[in-house]
C-alpha cells in the first residue's frame, strides 16, 4: 500500500531531465517579461545624445542642457575659477577625481576635456537634489574660492570642478558624463568616441 | 525548412471572409520581408513619394533604418528630409484640417495599413490608377473607387488608361473598369514599375509589423525546444504509468 | 519523486522547515489531500487534458496582462497609440501582447472543449450539478472578460463591436435605453466607457475568475471526478473486496468514508500525463503566436488596426469567432427582445443541463443510439453557428441561422423527452481502460 515507485535509474533519469529541461524552459519564458522593463525605443528616443551650442556662452556664465531627463551644466569658467581651484586641494575627499565619477579623458585636474569648459551632471551625489550654481558668493561656504556650488537640501558643496569638499554628506564627486567636442563651438552630450 | 511548414500549414486554413471586399481580384504582391534591398528601395519611395502626406505615426526612423540594414548615418543624410533626429517618428508637417479639405478626408495613417488591408491590396491599388477626367485630380482607381489622392507615382508610371467591359447588372449592360494599361509616358518601364510597386509594398508590409522575421525566427527555436521537452515527457508519462494496470 | 510526505520522515533543514509551516499552516495536508494522495480515475484520455490546459492559460492571461497593463494607456486619446507602442518601441512587447491575443481565444477553445467533455460524459449529473454551474460561471465572467478586453485596443472592431454588444441592452424594456447609457457613462462609446472597462478587465473580473475557478475546483475535489464511463470510482464502504482495491494510498478523507477502486493518486501519473498535455498544447499555441497571431483574422481581426473612429463604422462587424455561434443566434430573430432574449436563453439551458438530462446513465459510451445522434447533431449546430455570426448576413445565412437555432434548443427539448425513459447498455462494474 504504497505510492513509492518501483524505484530505477530510467525513471529517475526521466524526472531529473524533464525537470531540467522545464527548468531552461521557465528560464527561456521569464526572459521576455525581465527585457522589456529595459528602457524602450521611446526612451532612448528621449534619452539620446543632445547637441549644444557653446558659441553664445560667456566666461563665467553656466547653462543647463537635459539629457537623459537629467540636467547637465556646461560652464565657461573664469581664468580666475580655474586659479582658485586649485588653492583649496587639500579640503576635498577626491581632489584627484580617482573614484569613477568620469570617464579618462577628464581625469585630471579640471575634470573636463578643455579647462575652460566644465560639463557635469548637476546632480547632487547624496541624494538627488540639483545643487544651486553660486556664483561669486561661494566665499561665504569655503573661504577664498569665490565660485562653486551650493546643494540646498543637506548642504553639500563642490568646487568648480564637481569636487566635493570635505565634511559634507555628499560621498562623491559630480558626475561627468561622456561629451565629444564637435566642433570648437559644439558640444554632443551623451556620446564619447570609443564610448557607447 | 521547419519554419516554411509551419508558414505553409498555417496557408491551408481558410481566411475569414471580408465578403464585399473590392470588387475586382488582387494582384498578388509577392513581396518579400527578407530582401533588404527590395525595403530600402521601398523606403526611398515611401520618404519621396507619400511621406508628404501620409505619415507613420509610430514608426520611428532609427528602428526603421536599423531593422532594413540603413547605417544611422547614411539614413539621417539620405531618408529623413525634415531635419528630425533618428529616433523620431515618421511625420510630415501636413495639417490634418487642411488635408481634410484638399482631398475629403485626412490622408491615412500608413503605419498599419498593411495590416487593414493586405499587402496584396496595397500593390493593386498602387497598379490601379487610371485616367479618369471627372475625377478633381483627374484620375480614379480600380480597387478603390472614387479615390480622393492623385497618383502621386505618375511621374514614374505615366497615367494608365482603363481597360473596360461591358457587364450584365440587373438586367442591365453597364460598363465596368477591369484593369489598367499603361500609356508608356511615365519614367520606368511596366516591369521597373512593378518593382516599384512591390518594394513599396513590401516596406508597408514590414512597418505593419517590424517585429515579424524575429518572431518568425525565435518561434522556430521556441518551437523546437518545446518539442524536444515534449518527446521527454512522453517517455516520462509511460514510464510512470507503467504502474497503472 | 514519490511526492509523499509523510510527517514522521521528515528530518534535516527542509524537513524542519516544512514542519514549522505545517504546524501553521496546512500545507501537507492539502499537497497530499489534492495532489499526492488524491484519487483519480484512472481511465482518463485526451478530453480530461483541457482542465488543467485552462489553468495554463489563465496563468498566462493573468502574467501577460499584468506585463501589458505596464505599458498600456487606458485613455481613448491614448489606447491604440499605446498598444503600438509596446507592439514596436517595447523590447519584447510584441510577444507579450501576442501571448495575450492568443491566449484569450485558446481560452475559448480550451474550455468550449472543456464543456463538450462534460457533456458526452455526462459529468453535470448529479452530483456534480455545482459544479457544471461554477463552470457555467467561469464561462459568463470569462465571456465578459474577453469582451471588456476587447475593447482596449481601441480599434474600429473593439469600438463598433462594444457598441452593438452594449445596445443589446437596450432590448430590455422600460429601463434599457437609459441602461445602455449607464453602461457606457456617455452617449456613445468614448474613454469613460473605456476606463470602467479597463478598470474591470485587470482588477475585478480577473478576481472573479480566480475565485471561480477556486471554487470549481474544491467542487470537484468534493464530489470526485467523473470520467469517460460515468461510473463512480467511489463506492459504498465496505463493499469493495480489499484485493480489489488499489495498491496506491490516498488520503483517509476519502478512504474513511467511502471504498475506492480503480483510482490513481493524481501526483505523480495525472502531473506527468498533464506536463505532457502541456508541451503538446504550448507547440500548437507557440505556433499561432509566433507565425500567425492573426490566425487568418480569427484572433485579430484587420479593422482593429486602425483605430476607432466613432464616425466611420467598419464594413462588417462580426464578434471575435468565441461570440459568433451566440451571435448567431441573436442575429437569426427578426426582433431585438425576443433576439436578445434567445441569445441569453442559449446559455442558461447549458447552465440547466444537469436538469434538463433525466437519465441515469452518464457517458455517452453506454447511452442510447439517438443520444448520439443529438449530440453529433448539436455539434455541427454550434459550428454552423459559429460560421454564421462570422458572415455577413444574407438571406442563406439567415435562414441557415435560424434552422440552427431551432436545432440548438431542439438539443435540450430532446434530451429532456428521451432520457427519461432511455434504453441503455448494461454499465460496466469496474471503469474499462
Amino acid at each position: 500500500m504504497s505510492n513509492a515507485p518501483v524505484d530505477n535509474s530510467r525513471r529517475r533519469f526521466l524526472t531529473i531531465a524533464t525537470s531540467v529541461v522545464g527548468g531552461v524552459g521557465a528560464v527561456g519564458a521569464a526572459v521576455p517579461f525581465i527585457a522589456s522593463w529595459n528602457p524602450s525605443e521611446r526612451a532612448k528616443s528621449a534619452g539620446a545624445p543632445v547637441e549644444v551650442d557653446i558659441s553664445k556662452l560667456e566666461s563665467g556664465q553656466l547653462i543647463r542642457v537635459e539629457w537623459r531627463g537629467k540636467p547637465v551644466w556646461i560652464v565657461n569658467r573664469t581664468p580666475k575659477m580655474l586659479e582658485q581651484m586649485k588653492q583649496h586641494e587639500g579640503n576635498l575627499r577626491d581632489p584627484n577625481s580617482e573614484e569613477p565619477q568620469q570617464l579618462a579623458s577628464a581625469q585630471n585636474g579640471y575634470r573636463s576635456k578643455r579647462p575652460e569648459i566644465f560639463v557635469a551632471v548637476g546632480i547632487c551625489t547624496h541624494l538627488g537634489c540639483s545643487p544651486t550654481f553660486l556664483n561669486g558668493s561661494f566665499g561665504e561656504l569655503v573661504e577664498g574660492t569665490d565660485s562653486g556650488f551650493f546643494c540646498p537640501c543637506h548642504g553639500s558643496r563642490f568646487d568648480m570642478a564637481g569636487r566635493v569638499f570635505q565634511n559634507v554628506p555628499a560621498p562623491l564627486n559630480l558626475e561627468i558624463p561622456p561629451y565629444t567636442f564637435i566642433d570648437d563651438t559644439t558640444i554632443l552630450v551623451g556620446e564619447e568616441e570609443g564610448v557607447a | 525548412m521547419m519554419k516554411k511548414l509551419v508558414i505553409g500549414l498555417f496557408a491551408l486554413l481558410p481566411t475569414l471572409s471580408m465578403a464585399a471586399g473590392p470588387s475586382v481580384p488582387l494582384m498578388e504582391a509577392n513581396n518579400d520581408l527578407t530582401d533588404n534591398a527590395s525595403l530600402q528601395r521601398g523606403a526611398k519611395l515611401f520618404m519621396n513619394y507619400c511621406l508628404g502626406c501620409h505619415q507613420m505615426q509610430y514608426q520611428r526612423y532609427e528602428r526603421t533604418f536599423r531593422d532594413i540594414g540603413i547605417p544611422t548615418e547614411i539614413g539621417k543624410e539620405t531618408l529623413i528630409f525634415d531635419g528630425s533626429k533618428v529616433g523620431s517618428h515618421i511625420l510630415n508637417a501636413m495639417d490634418q484640417d487642411d488635408a481634410a479639405k484638399w482631398f475629403g478626408a485626412p490622408p491615412p495613417d500608413l503605419t498599419l495599413i498593411s495590416r487593414v488591408k493586405s499587402p496584396d491590396y496595397i500593390y493593386t491599388y498602387l497598379k490601379s490608377f487610371y485616367k479618369d477626367d471627372s475625377r478633381p485630380f483627374g484620375v480614379n482607381n480600380v480597387v478603390f473607387p472614387l479615390v480622393g489622392m492623385p497618383h502621386v507615382l505618375q511621374e514614374l508610371q505615366g497615367l494608365p488608361t482603363p481597360i473596360t467591359e461591358e457587364v450584365e447588372e440587373n438586367g442591365q449592360t453597364v460598363t465596368k473598369v477591369v484593369g489598367v494599361e499603361t500609356d508608356g509616358t511615365g519614367e520606368m518601364s511596366v516591369d521597373e514599375y512593378d518593382q516599384a510597386a512591390r518594394d513599396i509594398t513590401n516596406f508597408l508590409a514590414y512597418v505593419g509589423e517590424p517585429s515579424r522575421l524575429q518572431s518568425e525566427a525565435l518561434g522556430i527555436k521556441v518551437i523546437g525546444f518545446l518539442v524536444i521537452f515534449f518527446i521527454l515527457a512522453f517517455f516520462l508519462k509511460k514510464e510512470y504509468w507503467r504502474d497503472v494496470h | 519523486m514519490s511526492g509523499q510526505v509523510d510527517k514522521a520522515a521528515n528530518t534535516g533543514v527542509v524537513g524542519k522547515v516544512v514542519d514549522w509551516i505545517d504546524d501553521r499552516i496546512p500545507m501537507t495536508r492539502v499537497w497530499n489531500m489534492h495532489i499526492a494522495q488524491y484519487p483519480a480515475p484512472k481511465n482518463f484520455n485526451f478530453w480530461y487534458l483541457f482542465g488543467s490546459l485552462a489553468i495554463l492559460v489563465l496563468v498566462n492571461q493573468i502574467v501577460t496582462g499584468i506585463w501589458l497593463t505596464m505599458s498600456y494607456v487606458p485613455s481613448a486619446e491614448g489606447a491604440f497609440a499605446s498598444v503600438e507602442y509596446i507592439m514596436r518601441d517595447v523590447e519584447y512587447g510584441w510577444l507579450l501582447r501576442y501571448l495575450h491575443s492568443t491566449g484569450a481565444s485558446a481560452f475559448f477553445v480550451v474550455v468550449y472543449l472543456h464543456m463538450f467533455r462534460g457533456m458526452i460524459y455526462g459529468s453535470y449529473q448529479k452530483p456534480r450539478e455545482l459544479l457544471w454551474l461554477f463552470g457555467m460561471f467561469i464561462f459568463l465572467a470569462l465571456m465578459a472578460e474577453a469582451f471588456m478586453g476587447y475593447l482596449l485596443p481601441w480599434g474600429q472592431m473593439s469600438f463598433w463591436g462594444a457598441q452593438v454588444i452594449i445596445s443589446l441592452f437596450g432590448a430590455i424594456p422600460v429601463i434599457g435605453e437609459d441602461l445602455t447609457q449607464w453602461i457606457r457613462g456617455d452617449y456613445v462609446i468614448s474613454g469613460a466607457t473605456l476606463n470602467r472597462f479597463f478598470a474591470l478587465h485587470v482588477i475585478a473580473l480577473p478576481l472573479v475568475l480566480v475565485i471561480l475557478v477556486f471554487l470549481h475546483i474544491v467542487a470537484l475535489h468534493e464530489v470526485g471526478s467523473n470520467n469517460p464511463d460515468g461510473v463512480e470510482i467511489k463506492r459504498k464502504k465496505g463493499s469493495v473486496a480489499e484485493e480489489d482495491k488499489p495498491k496506491f494510498k490516498f488520503h483517509e478523507y476519502y478512504t474513511s468514508k467511502k471504498d475506492i477502486v480503480d483510482a490513481i493518486p493524481f501526483h505523480p501519473y495525472y502531473t506527468v500525463k498533464d506536463v505532457l498535455g502541456v508541451a503538446g498544447f504550448l507547440i500548437l499555441f507557440c505556433a499561432v503566436v509566433f507565425f500567425a497571431p492573426e490566425m487568418k483574422g480569427f484572433f485579430l481581426e484587420a479593422p482593429n488596426f486602425e483605430a476607432a473612429n466613432p464616425l466611420k463604422t467598419p464594413e462588417h462587424i462580426f464578434p471575435v469567432w468565441y461570440f459568433t455561434p451566440f451571435y448567431a443566434i441573436l442575429r437569426a430573430i427578426p426582433d431585438k427582445l425576443l433576439g436578445v432574449a434567445a441569445m441569453g436563453a442559449s446559455i442558461v439551458v447549458l447552465a440547466l443541463l444537469p436538469w434538463i438530462d433525466r437519465g441515469s446513465v452518464r457517458s455517452i459510451r453506454y447511452r442510447c443510439g439517438f443520444h448520439k445522434v443529438n449530440i453529433a447533431q448539436f455539434v455541427v449546430t454550434f459550428l454552423i453557428l459559429g460560421w454564421a455570426g462570422a458572415t455577413p448576413q444574407t438571406t442563406f445565412s439567415t435562414i441557415l441561422s435560424q434552422i440552427c437555432t431551432v436545432t440548438y434548443f431542439m438539443f435540450f427539448v430532446l434530451l429532456f423527452v428521451y432520457s427519461k425513459n432511455e434504453t441503455t447498455k448494461p454499465l460496466p462494474t469496474r471503469l474499462t481502460k
